[in-house]
């Protein structure tokens, strides 16, 4: 092999990169292990299905935000007939009082920073 | 095993691969091997198949400096030098390769011969190409440099940076990143270009051709996934990603089928990676016009594989066949 002062650095700088997420979790990570969001409320159903709010609660919040602030619209229908006033602050915060240990728990973990706290009061926890 | 037939074999297996995906089978077995054993099959090949390509480059001798000149060398102190497409110091060469590697300088000197209205073939300059190659490579960069958030736990500040900077004009929820926008623009451009040529089209083979359709399709995927309903739970695809990454290998059920199809195309690419064209990510490092300085005047550079080189001069040759130079009447420089 020719070049070996300037190929064997080039490699091991390769392989420095690739394994970047290997060494920095060993290095720096949290180890937490995956999130737990915490359910506080006694209700059985949230407005839509579980994996419908697992995946998509940011568009149906989008939506309301949407609904409420430029149309107008304050009532929504869910999926099994019920009406429910479209607000984060009386209807999504009054089952999930516990920002920290509910919508935080996966956000964090997901390095989301959703910009819902930018408008809304985040609730009181104790 | 002819070429042609492991081709078609290999093409056989990644269409049936896709539609194991597409209808939805997902038994734990199926999770295992989608979720875990192509991808980490597909990037051990990636690495030990870059190594291998590396090496087997630099086993190569590199015996003449071959490289290319596109200013005025270094010469007299009052001749003005370019030093860098001419670069004459190894810090005019780096300069050199962060300018391809970074800019594709290379690119932006590409022209194009038209027939204009007339017989004269006239070369213009294009830098359509250049354009589209930098926005996409630099797109794709930040692409996968963005998706450490689900290899990383906490994720690293310089990714949450370039997050925020992609999403800078908080279009819609999920934020629409510009970088998504843009890496789809140019594949488009990148593959129209090659079917609109007729010249084009003709040199283009399907190795030029597939790495362009797999990364648009993985892009596809994961344009989908992100802005609209085909969203995967994306807690469970972070934990999978993190059992690969810890060694702590974890099956979560219910990702979605859009992301394993995300994930095989993306270990498909990776697989493919050291076999293909897309080696000019190392190879570009190693390019003998690029990265060599042109010193060939200034210094002398000797052959290193086979010097000293045993020569037979004149007078050892005429020394040799004296006696029967002589006979022939040959006039002998050696008189004696």
């Amino acid at each position: 092999m020719y070049d070996k002062e300037k190929i064997i650095p080039g490699i091991i700088v390769f392989l420095v990169l690739v394994t970047f997420p290997v060494w920095y979790n060993l290095a720096f990570g949290s180890g937490n292990g995956a999130p737990e969001p915490q359910i506080v409320s006694q209700n059985e159903k949230c407005v839509e299905s579980k994996d419908y709010m697992r995946t998509q609660h940011m568009d149906l919040l989008n939506q309301w935000r949407d609904a409420v602030v430029r149309q107008g619209y304050r009532m929504y229908r869910t999926a099994d007939g019920a009406l429910v006033e479209m607000s984060l602050t009386n209807t999504c915060l009054q089952c999930h009082p516990n920002k920290t240990q509910f919508c935080d728990e996966c956000h964090n973990y997901m390095a989301v920073k959703p910009y819902c706290w930018d408008c809304h009061i985040a609730p009181m926890e104790n | 095993m002819s070429a042609i037939s492991s081709k078609r074999n290999i093409i056989i297996v990644s269409i049936a691969a896709i539609a194991v995906i597409l209808l939805g089978i997902f038994t734990p077995l199926l999770r295992l091997i989608f979720g875990l054993l192509i991808p980490l099959t597909a990037i051990l090949v990636f690495i030990g198949g870059i190594i291998y390509r590396v090496v087997q480059w630099a086993k190569s001798p590199e015996p003449f400096r071959i490289t290319t000149t596109c200013g005025q060398q270094h010469s007299l102190p009052w001749i003005k030098s370019n030093r860098l497409d001419n670069p004459h110091s190894t810090w005019a060469v780096i300069g050199r390769m962060a300018l391809e590697v970074l800019f594709f300088r290379s690119l932006f000197r590409n022209t194009k011969a038209e027939l204009k209205s007339g017989p004269n073939l006239v070369y213009g300059s294009t830098k359509y190409l250049w354009l589209g190659a930098l926005a996409f490579h630099w797109c794709f960069l930040v692409i996968v440099l963005r998706h450490l958030r689900f290899f990383t736990d906490p994720t690293p500040s310089f990714v949450l940076w370039l997050e925020s900077l992609d999403g800078f004009f908080q279009i819609g929820v999920p934020i629409l990143y510009m970088t998504d926008i843009v890496i789809l623009a140019a594949l488009g451009f990148l593959l129209f270009r090659r079917l609109m040529d007729a010249k084009l089209r003709y040199i283009s083979l399907p190795a030029d051709y597939a790495p362009l359709l797999l990364i648009l399709a993985i892009v596809a995927t994961g344009v989908l996934m992100r802005y609209t309903s085909a969203k995967p739970d994306i807690v469970g695809v972070k934990e999978l990603m993190m059992g690969m990454a810890s060694f702590h290998p974890a099956l979560p059920s219910g990702i979605g089928w859009m992301f394993y199809l995300h994930l095989l195309l993306v270990s498909m690419l990776i697989a493919y990676f050291p076999f293909s064209k897309l080696m000019h990510m190392a190879g570009v490092f190693l390019s003998p016009t690029r990265n060599l300085a042109n010193t060939n005047r200034v210094i002398r550079h000797i052959n290193p594989w086979d010097y000293p080189v045993k020569v037979h001069t004149y007078q050892e040759w005429e020394h040799e066949f004296r006696d029967k130079l002589k006979s022939s009447g040959y006039e002998l420089d050696d008189k004696s």
